[in-house]
């Protein structure tokens, strides 16, 4: 007891010595930290500044895009989208993906249409089982991914086909109609409090959430520890399999509670809403700069990639561009963004590096 | 039983569910083992079979090409096009696998070059190619190829003596060429190596940028060459031939116990892969079980042929040590 009291004491000496004389090369890897910070920052800069050029641009030639309408529109069109991408960045930040979220947004939205349909369930209802439905998805494919160690593309793959399956199996071309659909549920999705709809309010509070989790919380620390090197995590003690398990929840929750939305917004659902949908959520996180590999991005980027895309799209239909280009220049741009990404990462790296080395 | 469960590796396991499948087929469902059945069933598979010939080799060496099916569209489009301006089919075709080995080197050139991760890079070419297909050719559908050439394309022309439809036949020779060279040469060696350890295999002396780059090439170029079977098949050339193929592509070849993380699998097993998931379709279609249901059974299938290779290691694994701790 008293050896190791000691040791204690003398160990904290040292380090108490060793801590004031070597300032130079702390302060160094602060400013170290402050220019990795800033790249971090720039990257989501950089897609707000995209986004902020596009839509000026846009605005200047032709001014309808911008008035309260227009405005409306654009917060209604990415709301859905901007909600997916967030519960995506935080399963890609693990090292996963979760490809069954579009099929999960078709089956709870039609499940829930089917739930109301003629009867006058509030809207509350509705939310609390669409979530609960997701949640129910995302814990399958969480189990098969995290217990069953299975590769995670695999896993969701499959549980997309079956999810799609059910929800075509169940629907069997019938479709919801917003005349069954209670007022309660569609004023969900047309209501709005002081001029903004609640669609985006719903997605900003999601997003602020997550993002405040994911920054604080110890636990959302983790799941970019787990992301940028599992072995590691699991060293440092880290309850991989719980994590990676909560993150697929989290992912099917929202997109649980996307399709809630979905049917509020739009009342007439058919069997396969959303159908396709993966791979533009996909396509918005990786443009948000959250890396595939795991471990880096935030889910504000993950949010302005998605408010990104679907601008994008209201854009060329303003500007008249010819609709059939609309898909091919998404894909430039999300080439563009992923190779900038990579280059910008790869100029910090080296910088990093010579500064270290000096 | 310790022999046993040494041959009871994944891809013999679907292989003989694919021999069960069919025993299962003849047995309870008429027509289903008639020839005419059987030349439908293999040439409705035919574009997905040749897409999993490089998807395999692409898959053993730790990598993914999502934007096949895009690559198979816009070759579609391309052709539909083409013919509609007048140009002869014997150019069309060759510019069209042109066009295919473009753009899988753009896909192997952000991999290696940039150093991206594929997934990434083909889902923006995936979506890229199948926008440039709507460029080529819009919403409009082409659909008055001639006979002479479609006929090749479809099951009613067989390989003179059996019931194998020319692309059938196509795809068997390639699958061998495709099987030896992955299995007998160096080059299939070193396909394993990078895709069990990419580093080890660079300092090994292996040319790991090259041999990707190639392999993208491959898989672009046989992209392009099923959207030319696709349209001659369907008669009709679209934009939007093919979408979502490439998941059932890479179903199939998973399926048949390719690895996903690499560096591991047979072409056998990914070709009976391809084959069990065709041949099962056919078997649900003529009983009438409907489309949702078939979707699901490839779902499951899926999900199944991954986890139980993994269950059962593990349960093997957890009776060794028992059986360990036992003597000791």
């Amino acid at each position: 007891m008293w050896r190791l009291a000691r040791h204690t004491r003398k160990d904290s000496g040292v380090t108490a010595t060793l801590e004031s004389p070597p300032a130079a090369p702390e302060a160094d890897r602060r400013s170290a930290r402050s220019l990795m910070d800033l790249v971090f920052r720039a990257r989501e800069l950089s897609i707000g500044g995209a986004l902020v050029v596009l839509i000026l641009g846009t605005w200047i030639s032709n001014p309808s895009f911008l008035d309260d309408q227009g405005i409306k529109d654009l917060l209604l069109n990415s709301s859905i989208l901007v909600l997916l991408a967030v519960g995506q960045s935080v399963v890609v930040i693990t090292r996963n993906i979760d490809l069954s979220v579009g099929s999960v947004v078709g089956l709870t939205a039609f499940a829930c249409g089917s739930f109301v349909s003629g009867t006058d369930h509030s809207a509350l209802t509705v939310v609390l089982l669409g979530i609960g439905l997701g949640v129910l998805c995302g814990l399958v494919s969480g189990l098969l991914v995290s217990f069953g160690r299975v590769p995670a593309l695999v896993v969701t793959l499959g549980m997309l086909y079956v999810i799609q399956g059910i929800d075509h199996a169940w629907a069997h071309g019938k479709q919801i109609n917003a005349a069954d659909v209670p007022d309660d549920v569609l004023g969900l999705g047309s209501g709005s409090v002081i001029g903004i709809p609640y669609l985006p309010l719903i997605s900003a509070a999601v997003l602020v959430g997550t993002a405040y989790y994911l920054r604080t919380y110890r636990s959302g620390r983790e799941l970019y520890a787990i992301g940028s090197n599992p072995e590691a995590a699991r060293l440092a003690g880290i309850p991989i399999r719980r994590r990676v398990l909560a993150a697929y929840a989290f992912s099917g929750a929202v997109a649980g509670l996307a399709g809630a939305l979905w049917l509020a917004r739009f009342g007439t659902v058919v069997a396969d809403a959303a159908n396709g949908w993966e791979l533009t959520v996909v396509s918005s996180v990786v443009v948000g700069g959250v890396a595939i590999t795991g471990g880096v991005g935030t889910v504000w980027g993950a949010a302005l990639g998605a408010l990104l895309l679907t601008t994008m799209g209201s854009a060329l239909v303003v500007l008249k561009v010819d609709s059939f280009w609309q898909q091919a220049i998404t894909g430039v741009l999300l080439l563009a963004a992923i190779t900038t990404d990579r280059i910008v990462n790869l100029r910090t790296t080296s910088a990093l590096r010579k500064r270290s080395r000096r | 039983m310790n022999t046993l469960v040494k041959y009871l590796r994944w891809d013999t396991v679907v292989g003989v569910l694919l021999i069960a499948v069919f025993l299962a087929g003849s047995g309870t469902t008429e027509g289903f083992s008639d020839t005419a059945n059987l030349s439908a069933a293999l040439d409705d598979t035919a574009e997905i079979a040749l897409i999993a010939l490089p998807m395999t080799l692409l898959v053993v060496a730790g990598q993914v090409d999502l934007s096949v099916a895009s690559m198979l569209g816009l070759s579609s489009a391309l052709a539909g096009s083409l013919w509609e301006a007048g140009w002869a089919f014997e150019t069309i075709v060759p510019l069209c696998l042109l066009v295919g080995a473009l753009g899988g080197l753009l896909n192997g050139w952000l991999v290696t070059r940039v150093g991206l991760p594929s997934l990434a890079v083909t889902i923006g070419t995936l979506t890229l190619y199948r926008g440039l297909a709507s460029v080529v050719l819009g919403d409009k559908a082409v659909a008055d190829f001639p006979e002479t050439y479609s006929q090749w394309a479809t099951y009613t022309q067989t390989v003179p003596g059996t019931f194998i439809p020319y692309p059938v036949a196509l795809f068997g020779v390639l699958a061998v060429i495709t099987a030896v060279v992955l299995h007998c040469t160096a080059f299939g060696r070193s396909l394993y190596a990078i895709g069990a350890q990419e580093d080890a295999a660079y300092f090994a002396g292996i040319r790991v940028k090259r041999i990707k780059l190639v392999l993208f090439v491959l898989a672009g170029f046989v992209a392009s060459f099923a959207g030319i079977v696709f349209t001659l098949r369907y008669g009709s050339a679209r934009a939007d031939n093919g979408v979502g193929l490439e998941l059932v592509v890479i179903a199939s070849v998973l399926l048949g116990g390719v690895d996903f993380d690499g560096g591991r699998g047979t072409l056998g097993g990914a070709v009976a892969g391809v084959l069990l998931i065709g041949l099962l379709n056919n078997l649900l279609t003529l009983n009438d079980v409907s489309n949702e249901i078939q979707v699901i059974v490839t779902g499951l299938l899926l999900v199944a042929s991954v986890l139980t290779p993994r269950v059962v290691a593990a349960v093997s694994e957890r009776r060794h040590r028992r059986a360990a701790t036992a003597s000791a």
